[in-house]
């Protein structure tokens, strides 16, 4: 738009100043769209994030409650019998001793301990309550009459004695309890019969029953036989030796990789082949690395199947080229001055990038590590074809032994028939997964502003 | 560069060939894998085995399909191999071949008890009262309408019968990694064809094609476990659903069973043999593991045992219907003999 020159100046300057108004206005308009949409697109991201949150919190943390119920045990000599427990003074030898003393426990499992938690379970009813054996049985866990043998088995003196002893409620009487189930059900679609539903609010009035904090989910390993019980423990340790294994292997194998390539490998053909590769390999499928871990691990080297060491290796190799990418653009970041500095003071190539270069990308690769890590940790694809899906109701003590991980635990849990009981358990189960996981994260942010304040 | 180089070698051969020399004892768990089925029944009773044998570790269970534990039970022997395969049906001859092929020789079949395979659907929708011949109708790709072969005119049940719920055909079934799959397909379509309107004299190859092309619209394979199909199920209220019996009766609040042939199922109907669709449950356990891997044997005879398998006993309450005491006794007895 022109203006015209020939009006009076202070009309040229007042068409001027309107002019630079309206396009100032413009500007500002368009700085705020972009600001609102900026500021939509986080409402946006955080509204998913947060609804699922809300999700799996509301689901999850009904199933951070048991029920406990109280009984009073009689170990009852009727039922136990007194079969004499195997002493080693009668014994010549320590391979009899330990193979009468299994045989005296595997006596004793065979007893019908059941027995004895229904007695306790008709003491703690109301007078006269009519219930048949088959339906008070659905109150308990089924565990509790291993929780009893054990008792013995550890002090065989209890028998004859009554002592109080807290043991599960089943997973059908949890559901009833916390309304898992809609309590209006008509008899035909509940999972207890009229009676053991009346018993058990009878439990809740008169106090036999109660709620307390489900610290079984992480004491216990996964559990079918009995439900109440299914813990992550087993997952949890074993998940933990896998990532004690990529830490092992992928950090030391990652970063020598890195070094050597930035800073000793000469720039040809090949090396930038073998940098087109690292980034390939970084946007490769986790599930390709599960085929290649079944097939050569488990078939070639002969590993075994679920266990946490081939996880561990899988893993390895899923996580190693963001290690390398990360420790290689870190060397890169450091500036040309420090090695300059240590080469005109005589220190040798080596000497350089191990005394001063590497030193101060300590804090972008130990953040690479751990997002490394915890994105590894919530792996789940790859593991499936390694075995890892298994029922698993042990803790490994070794990587070689067999174990389940976490993100595998909530595959398998949400996979269980007694919906009503683990949809609430799968829930807690990604609770406690997002929580390490979080915990890495912070863990991650706190040493890297600390250490490059220090740096 | 030589510490480095080094350093990442030593690493390498230490993750490569360190590992499985330290693996050099052999493995000390029972490893099981197959029927998604017979997995709970096999769970619960690897739990009770490692109470009643403090001695010997819990054996390990996993899932994979009938057909997918088979084929893994027959790579081969070794640690690495699993030893115990689960199966919701009989093995095939061509599994059978396979296993010979790779040396597993010795294939133990142990048949533990029976389970009943439902119709289910949202137990908020309509009653369904199946026969074999509605379900045939209802999911061939070419069904025969008054003599002449057409495509598959059905749109809704009450199509094909008017005492069907007027409803659109929607029916999930299990894929072919199932041994599910393959008693849907011999108790229900095969039979539903026989029952329902062909002409005589059609050569094998084509009653074989119609049993067993079906419409893609309306059947829905899942490969994974039940909890999909309920999936389905729950997205869709208008899809029926193929299950275990023992699936059925721990989810009596969200789903509606199907009568079939006029019988509900039941573990009485089945175990009397009224219902007409069910199957004996099998696992197969690997001759040549036997004093190799501990306690296979115990476990085997643990499972056969009045207590766990038997009338009352705990895989009854987890929903096994258990087969007649005689029939456990001749199948252990084929167990101990040994190899045929």
């Amino acid at each position: 738009m022109a203006i015209d020159i020939q009006t009076s100046p202070e009309k040229a300057s007042s068409d001027r100043t309107a002019l630079i108004r309206a396009g100032l206005r413009r500007r500002h308009l368009n700085e705020q769209i972009f600001r609102g949409l900026g500021i939509a697109a986080i409402v946006i991201a955080l509204g998913f994030v947060a609804l699922l949150f809300v999700d799996v919190f509301r689901k999850g943390i009904p199933a951070f409650v048991q029920s406990n119920l109280h009984l009073s045990v009689t170990f009852d000599e009727a039922v136990i019998g007194s079969d004499p427990v195997p002493v080693r003074g009668d014994f010549v030898s320590d391979a009899e001793y330990t193979a009468a003393n299994l045989k005296w426990q595997r006596d004793l499992a065979m007893l019908n301990w059941n027995k004895i938690v229904e007695a306790s379970l008709r003491k703690a009813a109301p007078e006269g309550f009519e219930i048949d054996s088959k339906q008070i049985q659905t109150i308990p866990e089924t565990n509790a009459r291993h929780q009893i043998r054990e008792m013995f088995v550890a002090n065989p003196s209890l028998l004859g004695q009554t002592v109080d002893v807290d043991v599960l409620a089943s997973a059908n009487a949890a559901n009833w309890i916390k309304g898992n189930i809609d309590r209006s059900l008509g008899d035909g679609q509940q999972q207890l019969s009229p009676p053991a539903r009346q018993l058990i609010d009878t439990f809740v009035d008169n106090g036999t029953i109660s709620n307390g904090f489900a610290w079984t989910i992480f004491t216990n390993v996964d559990s079918r036989a009995a439900p109440a019980s299914a813990g992550l423990l087993g997952a949890f340790v074993g998940t933990l030796w896998m990532m004690l294994i990529v830490v092992l292997l992928a950090v030391p194998i990652g970063v020598a990789a890195a070094i050597y390539l930035e800073e000793f490998a000469p720039k040809s053909r090949i090396t930038d082949l073998i940098e087109v590769n690292i980034n390939n390999l970084a946007a490769v499928p986790s599930i390709v690395f599960g085929l290649l871990g079944a097939a050569v691990f488990i078939n070639w080297f002969h590993l075994p199947i679920s266990a946490p060491i081939v996880g561990g290796l899988v893993l390895t190799l899923m996580t190693l080229p963001t290690i390398i990418i990360a420790t290689r653009g870190a060397l890169m970041g450091v500036s040309p001055s420090l090695r300059q500095a240590a080469l005109g003071m005589g220190a040798s190539k080596t000497q350089m990038v191990f005394h001063h270069v590497l030193p101060t990308t300590f804090p972008s690769i130990l953040t690479a590590t751990i997002l490394g890590v915890a994105h590894a940790l919530g792996e789940t694809a790859p593991l499936l074809l390694i075995g890892m899906k298994a029922f698993v109701a042990s803790v490994p003590a070794t990587p070689f032994d067999q174990a389940a991980a976490l993100p595998v635990q909530i595959y398998l849990w949400q996979g269980n028939e007694n919906r009503n009981f683990f949809e609430p358990r799968t829930a807690a189960a990604i609770m406690v997964l997002l929580a390490v996981m979080i915990l890495l994260n912070g863990v991650a942010i706190y040493l890297r502003s600390r250490l490059e304040k220090r740096a | 560069m030589k510490t480095a180089l080094f350093a990442s070698v030593a690493v390498v051969a230490l993750a490569a060939f360190g590992t499985p020399a330290a693996f050099a004892q052999s493995r000390d768990t029972i490893q099981i894998a197959g029927s998604s089925t017979v997995l709970p029944f096999a769970s619960i009773v690897a739990e009770e085995f490692s109470a009643v044998f403090p001695e010997f570790k819990t054996p390990v269970v996993g899932s994979g399909g009938t057909g997918g534990g088979l084929k893994q039970f027959c790579e081969g022997t070794g640690d690495n191999t699993i030893d115990i395969a689960n199966a919701s049906r009989q093995i095939k001859e061509a599994e059978l071949a396979a296993c010979t092929a790779a040396g597993v020789t010795d294939v133990r079949e142990i048949q533990f008890g029976f389970d009943g395979i439902v119709f289910a659907s949202a137990a908020s929708g309509a009653d369904f009262a199946l026969t074999p011949a509605q379900v045939y109708k209802a999911i061939a790709a070419k069904v025969y309408v008054d003599g002449a072969l057409v495509d598959n005119p059905y749109k809704t049940w009450n199509e094909i019968d008017a005492s069907l719920p007027n409803q659109p055909i929607s029916l999930a079934i299990p894929a072919s990694n199932h041994g599910t799959r393959e008693v849907f397909q011999e108790k229900v379509v095969t039979a539903g064809f026989k029952a329902s309107e062909h002409p005589e004299g059609l050569s094998d190859d084509e009653v074989k094609a119609l049993e067993t092309t079906f419409r893609q619209d309306v059947v829905i394979e899942i490969s994974g476990d039940y909890t999909e199909t309920l999936a389905r199920l729950n997205s869709d209220k208008n899809t029926v659903g193929v299950f275990g019996l023992s699936f059925y009766e721990q989810n009596t609040d969200t789903l509606k069973v199907a009568t079939v042939d006029g019988v509900v199922p039941s573990k009485e109907s089945v175990a009397a043999g009224e219902y007409p669709v069910s199957r004996p449950l099998f696992f197969y356990v690997k001759g040549q593991h036997i004093g190799v891997i501990p306690g296979i044997e115990e476990y085997v005879q643990f499972f056969l045992s009045e207590g766990i398998s038997g009338n009352g006993g705990t895989l009854e309450a987890a929903g096994l219907i258990p087969q007649p005491a005689e029939k456990t006794a001749e199948v252990l007895a084929a167990f101990e003999a040994g190899a045929q």
